[in-house]
C-alpha cells in the first residue's frame, strides 16, 4: 500500500529522531574522550568541540606515570573480574544443576531459602560487622565472597538446565555416571551459551563495582580503578592518585586526568560491550520463564 | 499393655527403615549434596547470619567486637526506632524516596515503552540494529563513571550546558549542587542511563505480536497509526501493566548508586534518602545500632510492598516475581 503523506513525514521525522537520541547518547561519554586529550587553552575557548585541536596526552601520562596507583588497580580489576567471574560461575552453576534435579529431596526448601534473600536481608550494618569479624575487611577476597552467588542468576540458569533433554541425561545415569559427571561432563559443556551469558553478567558487575572496595577496603594498593575515579571525581586532588613517595615528570592540568581516568576506566567495557549485549539481550529473556 | 507390647517392636523396626530410608536418600544424593554445600554455606554465612545480626537494631551497641559485640550488647527496645521517626530526618527520608520514585514513575517509566514503539516503526532492519546498540551503551557503564560525565557535562566552568546559557546571556548555574535542579538531573541521568536497555523486554513483547494481525489490518485499510494505536499497544499492554506494579513494589529503592555518586551535602535536603542517611549514620559516623535500625524500617516496608504489588500483578493473570 501506497503511505501517505502523513506517513512519510512521520517516518521521516521518526529516522531524525532516532538519529538525534542516539546522538544524545554518544555525546557526553565522545565530549570526554575527546577532550581528555584537548590543552586547557583549546577547552576554554571550544566549549562544545569534542575533537582536540592539539594533542595534549599529559593527563595520560600523568596516569600511567610509574608512581601511580591506577596501573596496579587496573590489575586488581582485571584480577578481580576474572578470579571472581570464575568463582561465581562455578558455585552458581553447580547449585544451579543442584536445583534443577526435580528429584532432589531438598529442593524446594533450597529454592525457598535462597528466594527470601532477594527481597530481604540483613542489611549494610550487619553486613559490615560481620566482614569485620570474619576478617575479610581489607583482604583482597572481600571483593569476591560477599557477592560470590547471584539468586537471579542461580535461577536463570537451573530453568536452562531444566531445559537440557533428559535423555541424555537419563542415559548416561544408566551407563553409570554418578551426579558429579553428569553435571562437569555432559550439563557443562551443553550450557555454554548460557554459561557465556552468566559470566557476562558476573563480569561486567565486577569490572563497575566501587562501592565493596569502598567501604571494605582502605588500603589503596587493594583499591580497584572505580574507586580512584570515585576519588578523584569528588575532590579534584591529584595527589590522590600518586604514590606519596614517587616522582612525577608531567603536571597536567586537572581536567585532563580526570577525563583520561574516566576514559581509562570505561574503554574495555565500551570495546566488548557491542559483542556481549546479544548474550544480556538472551539472558534477560531466558529469565522470563519459569519453574 | 498387651497393645503395646505388640506395638512397640514394629514401631522400632518402622523408625530403623525410616532412618535407613533417610540414609539411604542422603547416600544417593551424595554428589548433589556435595556440590550445594559450599552454597549453603555461603548462604548461611553471608545472608541469614546478617538477618540474625538485625537484632542490634533493638540493641545498645558500643563496643567495637565486630559481630560478637552485638550479642553481648544490652537490650533498649524500640529506642532507635523512636530516635529516627521523632527526628527531623524520617520525613524528610520518606518524602525524597517517594518523590524521587514518583518522578520516575511518571517520565523515566513511559521513555523506553515510547523508545520501543520508534525502534520499531523505524524502517531498515540495520538502523534498528544501530540505534539499539547505541541506546544500550549507557546501561554497561558504572554510576561513577556516570556521575564523572555529568559532573563534566554540566560543570559550571568549561561545561557545554553552562556554556551554551552564556552564550544566550545568562549567568552559569551550578546545577549539581542546586537543590533546585537535582531530582531533574536525577531524573534525566536515570532516562539517558536505562532508557535503551529498559526497551528489551517491551521490544521481545512486540516481536512476539502475531504478523498476521498486522497482515489483516493492512488489507482491511489501516494506516500506520491505527496499527500501532490498535494492535501494537494493545499487544503490550500487559507486560507493561506487569512492570508498572513491580515498580510500584520498588518505590522505597534509594538509587544508592546513583544518588550517591551525585549528590553533596548542599542538596542532602531534596537528595537525602533511606540508603545514604543509613550509609553516612553508620559507617562514616559509626552510629551502627541506629543506621540498622533506620535500614531495619525501610527493608520491612519494602519487603510488604514488593509482596503487595506480587499479589496485585498475580491477580492481573501474570506469574508474578515467585
Amino acid at each position: 500500500m501506497k503511505l501517505t503523506l502523513g506517513e512519510k513525514a512521520f517516518d521521516v521525522g521518526n529516522t531524525i529522531l532516532l538519529i538525534v537520541l542516539c546522538m544524545a547518547m554518544l555525546y557526553p561519554i565522545s565530549f570526554v574522550f575527546g577532550r581528555s586529550l584537548m590543552t586547557d587553552l583549546d577547552r576554554a575557548a571550544h566549549p562544545f568541540s569534542i575533537f582536540p585541536m592539539h594533542l595534549d596526552t599529559s593527563g595520560y601520562r600523568y596516569v600511567f606515570s610509574s608512581g601511580s596507583y591506577i596501573v596496579n588497580a587496573y590489575m586488581i580489576t582485571i584480577v578481580r573480574t576474572l578470579v571472581g567471574t570464575l568463582c561465581n560461575l562455578l558455585f552458581t552453576a553447580a547449585f544451579a544443576f543442584v536445583l534443577s534435579n526435580k528429584e532432589y529431596p531438598l529442593r524446594n526448601a533450597l529454592t525457598m531459602i535462597i528466594s527470601f534473600t532477594m527481597w530481604f536481608g540483613g542489611g549494610l550494618i550487619p553486613v559490615f560487622l560481620l566482614i569485620k569479624t570474619l576478617g575479610l575487611y581489607n583482604h583482597f577476597a572481600v571483593l569476591i565472597l560477599p557477592g560470590l552467588i547471584s539468586v537471579w542468576n542461580v535461577l536463570i540458569l537451573r530453568n536452562f538446565f531444566m531445559q537440557l533433554p533428559r535423555g541424555i541425561i537419563e542415559s548416561a545415569r544408566i551407563d553409570g555416571a554418578n551426579d558429579l559427571v553428569i553435571f562437569l561432563r555432559i550439563v557443562l559443556p551443553l550450557s555454554s551459551a548460557a554459561l557465556a551469558t552468566i559470566s557476562l553478567f558476573y563480569a561486567v558487575g565486577h569490572w563497575n563495582s566501587w562501592f565493596d572496595a569502598m567501604i571494605y577496603i582502605n588500603d589503596k594498593d587493594l583499591w580497584p580503578v572505580q574507586v580512584f575515579l570515585r576519588e578523584i571525581i569528588n575532590n579534584t586532588n591529584l595527589n590522590n592518585l600518586i604514590q606519596s613517595d614517587a616522582v612525577v615528570e608531567v603536571s597536567p592540568p586537572a581536567q585532563s586526568v580526570v577525563m583520561a581516568t574516566i576514559v581509562v576506566t570505561t574503554l574495555p567495557i565500551l570495546c566488548v560491550y557491542p559483542f556481549l549485549q546479544r548474550f544480556f539481550v538472551k539472558g534477560m529473556t531466558v529469565g522470563s520463564i519459569k519453574g | 499393655m498387651i497393645l503395646n507390647t505388640i506395638a512397640a517392636p514394629n514401631r522400632k523396626r518402622s523408625v530403623r527403615t525410616v532412618q535407613k530410608g533417610v540414609l539411604a536418600e542422603v547416600w544417593k544424593y551424595r554428589y548433589l549434596h556435595l556440590l550445594a554445600l559450599p552454597c549453603i554455606l555461603y548462604f548461611l554465612v553471608f545472608k541469614y547470619v546478617p538477618m540474625y545480626g538485625i537484632i542490634i537494631a533493638f540493641k545498645d551497641y558500643k563496643g567495637m567486637n565486630g559481630f560478637s559485640g552485638i550479642v553481648h550488647s544490652d537490650w533498649v527496645g524500640l529506642k532507635n526506632f523512636n530516635l529516627f521517626f521523632n527526628s527531623i530526618y524520617f520525613w524528610r527520608l520518606v518524602r525524597n524516596t517517594v518523590v524521587l520514585s514518583v518522578y520516575l514513575l511518571i517520565f523515566a517509566f513511559p521513555a523506553p515503552i515510547i523508545l520501543a514503539l520508534l525502534i520499531n516503526e523505524a524502517g531498515k532492519a540495520w538502523f534498528k540494529r544501530v540505534v539499539q546498540s547505541i541506546s544500550y551503551m549507557p546501561h554497561f557503564l558504572s554510576w561513577v563513571v556516570c556521575a564523572g560525565l555529568v559532573l563534566q557535562i554540566l560543570s559550571p566552568t568549561g561545561g557545554p550546558v553552562n556554556a551554551l546559557m552564556e552564550l544566550m546571556g545568562r549567568d552559569p548555574v551550578a546545577f549539581v549542587s542546586d537543590p533546585h535542579y537535582f531530582r531533574t538531573i536525577l531524573v534525566l541521568t536515570n532516562i539517558w542511563k536505562e532508557v535503551g536497555w529498559g526497551t528489551i523486554i517491551y521490544l521481545a513483547a512486540i516481536t512476539n505480536i502475531d504478523p498476521e494481525l498486522y497482515e489483516a489490518a493492512t488489507m482491511d485499510g489501516a494506516r500506520k497509526w491505527h496499527k500501532m494505536w490498535f494492535i501494537t499497544l494493545p499487544g503490550i499492554k500487559e507486560i507493561v501493566a506487569i512492570m508498572l506494579i513491580l515498580s510500584m513494589g520498588n518505590i522505597l529503592d534509594g538509587h544508592f548508586e546513583q544518588v550517591f555518586n551525585l549528590y553533596s551535602p548542599a542538596v542532602y535536603e531534596v537528595a537525602d534518602n533511606f540508603d545514604t542517611y543509613v550509609y553516612r549514620q553508620g559507617l562514616v559516623e559509626a552510629k551502627f545500632a541506629y543506621s540498622a535500625a533506620v535500614g531495619l524500617f525501610k527493608s520491612v516496608v519494602a519487603l510488604v510492598l514488593v509482596v503487595l504489588a506480587n499479589r496485585v500483578a498475580k491477580r492481573l493473570g501474570s506469574e508474578g516475581l515467585w
